[in-house]
């Protein structure tokens, strides 16, 4: 959904491997998660508790909260808010429980 | 009570929070920056030590601005904690945040909130399918990752943010479709009065129709007037396909790939909600503002907010009123006498006098339209539990006076995002139907934590000298 500026500029930069649900793809480094996930079109990112409708990042500044998805074994991660890290793996998350993990 | 561990907490690296720490330091104070980015910058100056020079010069200017403030900033010789969410702060002014997933508190005699603005939220129906965003978040995008919307773009609403990331949309190889302008047709009239004053500030009105040029130039169509604006799903797609809207009496239609919303910038105010500091309602930004004096200062001695946070203003006053803070707190915490203080506050205030001069133009201008809040019944109005604006209607007919009634009633509000996406509707539709004024109405209850924090992390502060918090900057 989204693509680079510079499609050649982009092809120089440092990249990392990240898994989208256990699909192995190179994103350019220093990005939040959340625009690499529009690049690679990995749209929706969740369906929600209530209706179980498709959702995808609305602010990527972290108000929304829009963009949750599973990072490392951690769930509801705003993947506006972390940056891609190589070998990170991200799962969308398909039907789940209401966003827990409040203390 | 914890024993101080600065003079002065900043929360919020933008060019409020910056500006702060560099005036600060320059008197003397032990500052301590928490910022949740993982780089300074802000909204406005988001990721400006870190992007390309083709994108710098996309962004132009007043975009490449931001890096000398940057610069100044990082030599300021302040405490930077970047990726530093603050979740809690106490009324004596403890603020607690996470960093790498570990809690940890500072404390000072002074607190300043730089946290910022946000945009207003924009429930039109379909509204939350997947390829509908903000406007903001489209250029976020270039400025985090150097991309834009693949196909076709469609903006919907106004304000000077929209025209500027439509312009810079454009210079990046952007294909805009259209601009659904939903200014309604009364605005003009109601900026005239304020155009006198908004004449002393040519250089950005001229901005301004530079910016229109530029739009008109490019051939992009523009719809003006536009009311019942609808996002409609390509078929079978889990995707916004097409914008339709009424735009001077006839239907109109728009194929879209990304639809981009903006109906203007409001301050963020979760964490000054959570400290229970006065607040004031602004009837023509349709927003809450802390109430602040002319240091900053809130209701909360100590507790200073400065910057969009305070009332939106833009990137140059923010960085105006973070300096007037800081001094405020100079003067607070003894560092700095109080005529010495006028003295150097005066150049600020001047150019806080300048920016706010072309305000009353621009809020009268781009006020949002009133059939934002008297949207359709079966809108959503909380994206994250899902309530309609009909279910509010209905529960303030039952009785509901205010917005806490209602969440407790229907869980509006109380998803993940806390309420800041629907807050602002709640607090205006009640307000409307029960015929009270939205001051009266009032607005959610924030508590801490501000956002999800794990038991580990917060099992962190039980320990905290044995806590190796990752390198700062
Ligand atoms: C998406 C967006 C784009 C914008 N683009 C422009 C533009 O191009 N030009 C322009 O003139 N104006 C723009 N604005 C308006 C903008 O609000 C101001 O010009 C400027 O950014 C205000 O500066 P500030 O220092 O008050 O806040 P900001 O620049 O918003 O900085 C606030 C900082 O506080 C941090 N923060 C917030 N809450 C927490 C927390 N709980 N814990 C830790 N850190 C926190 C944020 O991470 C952020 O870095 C934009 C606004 C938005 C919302
Ligand atoms: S996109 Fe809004 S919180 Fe991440």
């Amino acid at each position: 959904m989204f693509k680079p500026i510079d499609s050649r500029a982009a092809r120089q930069l440092p990249t990392v491997a990240i898994h989208i649900d256990g699909r192995a793809v190179r994103v350019a480094a220093g990005q939040p998660l959340a625009t690499a996930l529009l690049a690679e079109d990995a749209l929706p990112l969740r369906y929600t508790a209530v209706s179980g409708a498709p959702r995808a990042p609305l602010c990527l500044m972290g108000v929304c909260f829009e963009c949750l998805v599973e990072v490392d074994g951690r769930r509801n991660v705003q993947s506006c808010m972390v940056e891609v890290r190589e070998g990170m793996q991200v799962r969308r998350l398909n039907g789940a429980p209401r966003a827990g993990g409040m203390v | 009570m914890s024993a101080y561990t600065h003079d002065l907490v900043i929360i919020g690296a933008g060019p409020a929070g910056m500006s702060a720490a560099v005036t600060a330091r320059q008197q003397g104070l032990s500052v301590v920056v928490l910022d949740e980015q993982p780089r300074p910058g802000g909204q406005v100056y988001r990721d400006v030590t870190k992007a390309s020079p083709a994108v710098a010069r996309l962004l132009g200017p007043a975009y490449r601005y931001g890096n000398a403030l940057a610069r100044r900033y990082a030599d300021s010789g302040a405490e930077v904690r970047p990726g530093s969410l603050v979740w809690d702060i106490a009324q004596d002014l403890t603020v607690t945040a996470q960093q790498a997933n570990l809690s940890f508190s500072v404390r000072a005699p002074q607190l300043l909130i730089a946290s910022g603005a946000m945009e207003h939220p924009s429930p039109l129906p379909g509204w939350t399918l997947p390829g509908v965003m903000n406007a903001g978040a489209a250029q976020i995008a270039m400025k985090t990752s150097a991309s834009i919307p693949d196909g076709r773009a469609v903006l919907v609403g106004g304000g000077p943010l929209l025209l500027l990331v439509a312009c810079q949309l454009l210079r990046a190889g952007g294909r805009i479709a259209g601009i659904v302008d939903t200014m309604p047709a009364g605005n003009r009239g109601a900026a005239l009065p304020h155009l006198p004053a908004a004449l002393g500030a040519p250089a950005m009105l001229a901005k301004g129709l530079g910016m229109l040029g530029t739009l008109w130039r490019a051939g992009v169509p523009v719809f003006r007037r536009a009311e019942d604006v609808r996002m409609e799903e390509a078929d079978g797609s889990r995707r916004v396909g097409a914008v339709s809207f009424s735009s001077e009496g006839r239907r109109q239609r728009l194929d879209a790939d990304v639809v981009l919303l903006h109906h203007g910038v409001v301050p963020n105010t979760q964490i000054t909600r959570l400290l229970r500091v006065a607040h004031q309602w602004s009837d023509s930004q349709g927003c809450w503002h802390p109430a602040v004096d002319a240091w900053g200062e809130t209701s909360l001695p100590g507790c200073r907010v400065a910057g969009d946070g305070a009332a939106i203003a833009g990137a140059l006053a923010a960085e105006a009123s973070g300096a007037i803070a800081a001094l405020g707190a100079a003067v607070a915490v003894g560092r700095l006498e109080t005529g010495k203080a006028a003295t150097l506050a005066g150049p600020w205030r001047a150019r806080l006098s300048r920016q706010s001069r072309i305000r009353p133009f621009l809020d009268a201008l781009y006020r949002p339209p009133a059939w934002l809040i008297d949207c359709a019944d079966d809108t959503l109005v909380c994206r994250c539990e899902e309530v309609t604006a009909g279910q509010v209607r209905e529960m303030a007919r039952l009785g509901c006076q205010g917005p806490n009634q209602t969440k407790f009633f229907s869980r509006c509000g109380m998803g993940p995002c806390q309420g800041r996406m629907c807050g602002l509707t709640v607090t205006q539709i009640l307000a409307r139907s029960v015929g009270r004024d939205p001051a009266d109405v009032g607005a959610y209850r924030i508590r801490a934590p501000l956002k999800p924090v794990t038991l580990g992390s917060v099992a962190a502060l039980a320990e905290p000298d044995r806590i190796t918090l990752p390198p700062a900057g």
